[in-house]
């Protein structure tokens, strides 16, 4: 209960703050946000955009450490663990797409343009793609987490592969003044405030559904169990 | 060594002598690189196209011509209902590395055979830089056979297996496609072969990565 | 002297169990009979004891002068013959053999082949592909090849499946000869086929007494 409420209000601060907080160009007072050159308001979907792809990106792991566990004790509950946190992951990684295109537009004029952080989560939703593809052709339950926990380990591994070669074949259009390859932040302390906030409360959402779902598929599995009995 | 290797080399000839009986995969594959190139030829109609662009279809048929003809080392037992008698005669890894070095050996057959027919009709591919090109072949070559090879096994417990094929390997290759179209349009620049080596060594890590973790996870997709 | 043992031996598919409790233990010079009611998971045991498929839980152990032997190599001890086990359409009779035996990384003896393939009546037809097979003689051929390389146990699920009168006299001359020095195991529900077996384990009544 705590929890939900946690949630609330965290998200609430930061729809508030993110969209109303001015953002001046020396900020002199604490709820005031830095001017990024070039970007002016549209800076603010930094507070949405960012936790989106953080989100995917954390669930893949998590999908992926659960699908390790799967194989190494071929116990159910890891496999629904596992496609959970890939169906959640899914959904924020087209949730990331999709806010990152429409910023696109704005800031850049297009909607796509194959800068290497859109190639990334484009690579990312393919693989998610390609395993949802994937159980839903094998219906033996056991082949099917298996062979899902393998191709994910599999595509898991190619991903390193992306970070050293994206660089050096396409240039990056991500606004450097925010984010940059020297992970250096350029914001004041209450942007990065709110930001912090941000990426909690989303994180926090995530664990939610997550919680959620697996209990629904735990009931549903012992049900089947009864059944079978 | 030879202990391991006599196995793998007779599950191989097994593989051959059936693929020369009834040539399922390779007259396929001949037409299918043949129809594609006279394909691209009729669309291109005698213009001369940028590097890029040449350097990106010649690996765009070698990556069909391996999603249409690596996958049937697998199915084919899957369908044949041998699988089982593979089980019973031999382990896990022998019937990993016999299928990886059949669809080797036929890659590398249908991979000369198109950029062959590619270097003779395309307008404007004409290798600078072969020492390049040669290696860009080889690796790239192994690359795809490694990848190819193990997601065949997957797809084969599937009921979709070829429709699911490229959708699956895909973005597993794509590092290694983006890698060999760079090094292939540096070989019709004509650069220097220093150029190269950095891309050379994430191919070659690219395939010990791939090949290494199917030696390990292939257990879990034979074992049913 | 080969021995088996299973402990506890229990498979589910998904949530759906076939059987628990399996426990035996099984010597050389005997034949161990394995029955049940259809879909009672005969073939399911049989190929946890070959390793096909794995057991939920439990145990099974090889062992060879008392050492236990390693699970990825138990497949050299045993000879397997079932209805539902394919050999190569594409390739001839004696072909069959010769490959399988090389994939088994054990030398291609062709008078060895030509004895066993004369024993089961196919040496008139060792050169025809298998594909031109009937199925009373692919299950002939299925011998061959679970014999030829001398294993301690002989793994039968429906031994007689498909077989005339002849090819069942003949499978129980195998049987016999190889109870000399090796042990078997057969799935069936023929009750001639129970007689010959030393010890019996009945799925339908281990299912019963969960
Ligand atoms: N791969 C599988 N997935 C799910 N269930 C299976 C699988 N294989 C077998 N079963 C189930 O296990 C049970 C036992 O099957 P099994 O083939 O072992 O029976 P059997 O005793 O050999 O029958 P029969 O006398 O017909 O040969 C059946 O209920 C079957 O539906
Ligand atoms: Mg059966």
């Amino acid at each position: 209960m705590i929890y939900k409420i946690m949630l609330g209000i965290g998200l609430t601060i930061i729809i508030i703050a993110g969209l109303s907080l001015p953002m001046v160009e020396i900020p002199k007072f604490w709820y005031e946000m830095p001017i990024v050159p070039g970007l002016g308001d549209k800076a603010r979907i930094i507070f949405f955009h960012v936790p989106t792809a953080w989100v995917s990106v954390i669930a893949f792991i998590s999908s992926l450490y659960f699908g390790i566990k799967y194989l190494r004790t071929k116990e159910f509950v890891n496999d629904i663990k596992s496609s959970t946190a890939a169906s959640l992951g899914f959904l924020f990684c087209i949730l990331a797409t999709l806010t990152g295109a429409i910023w696109a537009k704005f800031s850049w004029g297009t909607y796509w343009n194959w800068d290497p952080r859109q190639t990334s989560i484009f690579i990312l939703l393919l693989i998610y793609g390609a395993y949802f593809t994937l159980r839903s052709s094998i219906e033996n339950e056991e082949k099917k987490a298996t062979l899902s926990a393998v191709y994910s380990i599999i595509a898991g591994l190619t991903v390193p592969f992306f970070i050293f070669i994206m660089p050096r074949i396409v240039s990056s259009l991500h606004p450097d003044p925010i984010v940059n390859p020297q992970a250096k932040i350029h914001m004041n302390p209450t942007m990065l405030t709110i930001f912090l906030i941000s990426l909690l409360a989303f994180t926090g959402v995530y664990l939610w559904i997550f919680i959620l779902k697996i209990r629904v598929l735990n009931l549903i599995l012992h049900h089947k169990m009864k059944e079978h009995e | 060594m030879i202990k391991y290797l006599i196995p793998i080399i007779a599950l191989f000839q097994k593989d051959f002598k059936s693929e020369i009986r009834t040539r399922y995969a390779l007259n396929a594959l001949v037409m299918f690189v043949i129809t594609t190139i006279s394909i691209i030829l009729f669309a291109i109609a005698y213009e001369t196209p940028p590097y890029e662009i040449l350097a990106g279809i010649l690996w765009i048929i070698i990556f069909f011509s391996a999603m249409s003809g690596m996958a049937r080392t697998f199915i084919s037992e899957e369908e044949k209902n041998t699988v089982m008698t593979l089980h019973i005669i031999t382990t896990p890894i022998t019937v990993y590395f016999g299928k990886l070095l059949f669809n080797l050996v036929l890659l590398v057959v249908i991979n000369c055979f198109s950029t062959v027919l590619y270097i003779l009709l395309m307008p404007n591919f004409s290798i600078k830089s072969p020492d390049i090109f040669i290696i860009t072949l080889i690796l790239g070559t192994i690359g795809l056979a490694s990848t190819s090879t193990i997601i065949a096994a997957i797809i084969a417990k599937s009921n979709t297996k070829g429709t699911l094929y490229p959708v699956l390997s895909f973005p597993i290759l794509l590092p290694l496609l983006l890698e060999v179209i760079k090094t292939t349009k540096l070989a019709l620049e004509g650069e220097y072969f220093q150029k190269a080596i950095p891309d050379f060594q994430v191919m070659i890590a690219y395939f010990i990565v791939i090949t290494t973790s199917s030696y390990l996870l292939f257990d879990y997709i034979w074992k049913d | 002297m080969l021995k088996i043992e299973a402990i506890n031996i229990k498979k589910s598919f998904g949530s759906r169990k076939i059987f628990s409790n399996i426990n035996f233990s099984l010597n050389s010079k005997n034949i161990l009979g394995i029955t049940g009611k259809n879909g009672s998971g005969k073939s399911t045991l049989v190929k946890i004891i070959a390793g096909i498929i794995t057991a939920s839980s439990g145990e099974l152990r090889y062992i060879l002068s008392d050492k236990v032997l390693d699970y990825s190599e138990i497949n050299k001890y045993y000879g397997f013959v079932s209805p539902y086990l394919q050999l190569y359409d594409e390739f001839s009779a004696f072909e069959n053999i010769a490959l399988i035996s090389k994939i088994r990384n054990i030398y291609v003896d062709e008078k060895k082949i030509q004895q066993l393939l004369e024993r089961v009546g196919l040496i008139d037809r060792k050169d025809d592909y298998v594909r031109e097979f009937s199925s009373g003689m692919k299950q002939r051929l299925k011998y061959v090849a679970a014999l030829y390389h001398n294993p301690s146990l002989l793994i039968l699920d429906e031994p007689r499946s498909n077989l005339d009168s002849e090819g069942i006299s003949i499978i129980y001359e195998i049987i016999n000869e190889h109870k000399l020095n090796g042990s078997v195991i057969i799935a069936t529900n023929d009750l001639e086929d129970i007689q010959i077996c030393d010890s019996i384990i009945d799925l339908d009544k281990i299912s019963n007494s969960k």
